[in-house]
């Protein structure tokens, strides 16, 4: 009975104040399909620099005069060297430049203005902690036959640089959009006990239980951001379909993929999140506003 | 059954207390009167006694329990052992005779079924029978305390409070309001009273409490209006 009751108080709110209540769903939705793409861009990035940190390599490219002997040198020292992960691979100039004609086959009058020669050869050695580039380069750039050492993590550090902005503005927006979805439900929830105030009064008078007298309303706020966070979760999964494997196919196969696990898993974080933040602002509302 | 003890109330910016330094008690079954003009604290007592507000100073004792230590958690079971009528009824106009008593019992987690036995019978107590289905704007003022007097007594509370509760009412409905509510003081319930309907005192010949700038002048049982 109780709990029939409250439910229909819950239900009769929602209805009787329904502009309030779709406006409430809109931004809650929005805040928290912003939180989720941000969650799963940090996971992204996580992922990639993962992946990518497995893999990236410092290239120690030869000058083109350098001598076999300054080469296996280099060889041996590299071999020896702690930081440095096993087994090094050496890329020679003919190597390098069929490397090269498959990467610009787009380009041909590239290819045909290059050289076999003119390509450099290198070592390319992977690093036990990718973070210790900068004595990597330090003990072999100057050394005899050595022209340059480059790091391609320079280069990733730019696009995690971008990607790592592009999950700051999205978390700003969640921020900004969750203040307004939260004064929007505190709001709402002191409508609702202004249009309910002779029922508390009667209810307070003849002892109802706080949690009895407040439970309705709190429950209104939950449905809210319930609601707002499976349109959340379906838009994140709207962009699964038509960004990420759609329009931006391109560029996300370069980085790694986004898996459905990942946005799938995003729902019920979604809705714990939506219910209990705003349950707990239309409660601390309650507080201020219904008077022991 | 209530015991105020050296009880003031200063409200927040009031430059003299609503109640100062007021002692007395009333036993069980009593039917007791506080008078006194406006603003003369009569209603603070009423406050006081449903732990509405807190005494500046002294104790409220209400069956044996200092109201004022009362945990927050423990209000509204007190409350269930005490009614109370207003001046303005406080009936919810959206729901019937029946479902207004009806809803004191659901809120407090009576089940339909039992409230589906007890409401009619005390509103036939109440002489409202075969009214169950009439709204509040269709009923007199006076069926409409009758209504709210049915709400508080309900739950069978060992107490109840009545402010002003003849205050909206023409003398011949007050007569009636104040035999109902000496009918309820016969079953056991103890009824504390504020008015000032001087013609209600006169005839009910009950203890009166007088009250005036905050301090009880007069406490006379079988008491007039003066």
């Amino acid at each position: 009975m109780r709990f029939k009751y409250v439910l229909s108080e819950v239900m009769v709110g929602l209805w009787r104040n329904v502009t309030m209540t779709v406006a409430m769903i809109i931004t809650m939705a929005v805040s928290l399909t912003m939180l989720g793409a941000s969650l799963v861009l940090y996971k992204q990035i996580e992922a990639m620099k993962g992946y990518y940190f497995e893999r990236v390599e410092v290239s120690i490219f030869l000058k083109n005069d350098a001598t076999d002997q300054q080469q296996q040198a280099l060889a041996e020292q590299l071999r020896n060297d702690p930081m440095v992960k096993q087994p090094v691979t050496f890329e020679t100039k003919t190597e390098a430049y069929n490397k090269f004609k498959v990467q610009f086959k787009d380009a041909p009058d590239l290819v045909k203005a290059t050289k076999p020669d003119s390509l450099p050869a290198s070592f390319r050695v992977k690093l036990k902690d990718p973070k210790q580039f900068d004595q990597i380069a330090a003990t072999y750039r100057g050394r005899d036959g050595v022209d340059d050492v480059l790091d391609q993590q320079r280069l990733l550090a730019k696009v995690f640089g971008v990607l790592g902005a592009a999950q700051n503005m999205a978390l700003a927006v969640a921020i900004i959009q969750g203040i307004a979805a939260l004064l929007l439900v505190g709001n709402t929830i002191q409508v609702a006990a202004y249009s309910r105030r002779r029922e508390v009064a009667v209810m307070k008078l003849v002892g109802a239980s706080n949690w009895f007298i407040q439970s309705p309303f709190v429950l209104e706020a939950m449905f809210a951001g319930i609601i707002g966070a499976v349109v959340a979760s379906l838009g994140l999964m709207a962009a699964k379909v038509w960004l990420i494997d759609g329009t931006l196919k391109p560029l996300t196969s370069l980085l790694t993929p986004v898996g459905w696990g990942r946005i799938l898993w995003m729902a019920p974080i979604l809705v714990g999140i939506g219910a209990v933040v705003s349950g707990v602002t239309g409660w601390i509302t309650l507080r201020f506003y219904i008077k022991k | 059954m209530i015991r105020l003890e050296h009880v003031t109330k200063t409200y927040p910016k009031a430059s003299r207390p609503s109640l100062d330094d007021v002692s007395t008690s009333i036993e069980k079954g009593d039917f007791v009167f506080f008078i006194g003009p406006s603003g003369s604290g009569k209603s603070t007592i009423i406050k006081l006694l449903l732990h509405e507000i807190q005494p500046t100073k002294g104790k409220v004792v209400v069956n044996e329990k200092d109201v004022t230590a009362l945990r927050s958690w423990r209000i509204s079971g007190f409350r269930r052992q005490i009614g109370c009528v207003f001046q303005d009824f406080r009936l919810l106009p959206n729901r019937t005779a029946y479902e207004n008593v009806a809803f004191a019992l659901e809120v407090i987690g009576k089940s339909q079924g039992v409230a589906r036995r007890v409401v009619p019978e005390v509103l036939e107590l109440v002489g409202l029978g075969g009214k169950e289905h009439r709204y509040p704007h269709e009923l007199s003022g006076g069926e409409q305390q009758r209504v709210a007097v049915a709400r508080a007594f309900v739950n069978r509370p060992l107490i109840l409070l009545a402010d002003e509760p003849t205050g909206n009412l023409d003398p011949d409905t007050s007569i009636e309001i104040m035999r109902l509510l000496d009918r309820i003081n016969r079953t056991g319930t103890t009824v504390v009273m504020v008015t000032h309907d001087s013609n209600i005192v006169n005839q009910m010949r009950r203890r009166v409490i007088e009250i005036e700038s905050g301090k009880i002048v007069r406490d006379q049982p079988r008491g007039v209006y003066g």
